[in-house]
């Protein structure tokens, strides 16, 4: 089961003095704040998760898989997340249960 | 942008919230977010993207100061795939980025 914004309502319920209807609302426009930030050119810094950054991809020679024609991949601005140290080391523990 | 700003605009917003209720449901979403992530949990958010783990196989890794060779075990490390919204709000802003 993947967490998705309705558990993330359900906890803000228990966790603040928030009603369902701010929590929802909250959520939403936490969300829209990164996408406003990232669209805008700006990359977010959110301290003990990770950061979000933009990078720009040149044009690239690309394949269509199905018909094998080429056709180039055009520039674009990409968005990369990179994990935070705190993220990071709480996502290794659970690598050291999970080993194989 | 970072966390701080974010919660300073978040409170702009929700300005009829009680105070400091806003940074407190800051954080809980990050902390809800590191722990799904920490649990080996996905996170699904429509429109900004998911998070999940990418395996890392093990390997033998150098310490950069002796030299000396290191056998590093198996690791997950968190992954961010952007929705597509999030994917075409950044793109289409950072339309001549093709430059460098």
């Amino acid at each position: 089961m993947a967490l998705t914004k309705a558990d993330l309502v359900e906890t803000l319920l228990e966790e603040t003095e928030l009603n369902k209807h701010e929590a929802k609302e909250l959520i939403d426009q936490f969300f829209e704040e990164v996408k406003s930030a990232l669209e805008s050119g700006s990359s977010v810094k959110l301290s003990g998760f990770g950061n979000f950054d933009l990078r720009d991809k040149k044009q690239r020679p690309g394949r269509n898989p199905k018909t094998g024609e080429e056709i180039p991949i055009t520039a674009r601005r990409v968005v990369t997340f990179k994990p935070g140290q705190k993220l990071k080391a709480k996502v290794e523990d659970y690598s050291d249960t999970h080993q194989n | 942008m970072t966390k701080s700003e974010l919660i300073e605009i978040l409170a702009n917003r929700f300005h009829n919230l009680p105070q400091g209720e806003v940074e407190l449901a800051v954080k809980s979403l990050l902390e809800q977010m590191s722990n799904a992530l920490s649990f080996g949990e996905r996170i699904e958010i429509r429109g900004f993207g998911s998070f999940s783990l990418h395996y890392r196989p093990p390997r033998v890794g150098r310490n950069p100061k002796t030299g000396d060779s290191v056998e590093l075990n198996s690791k997950y490390v968190p992954h961010f795939k952007p929705g597509k919204e999030l994917r075409d709000r950044v793109n289409l802003s950072g339309g001549n980025a093709a430059e460098d």
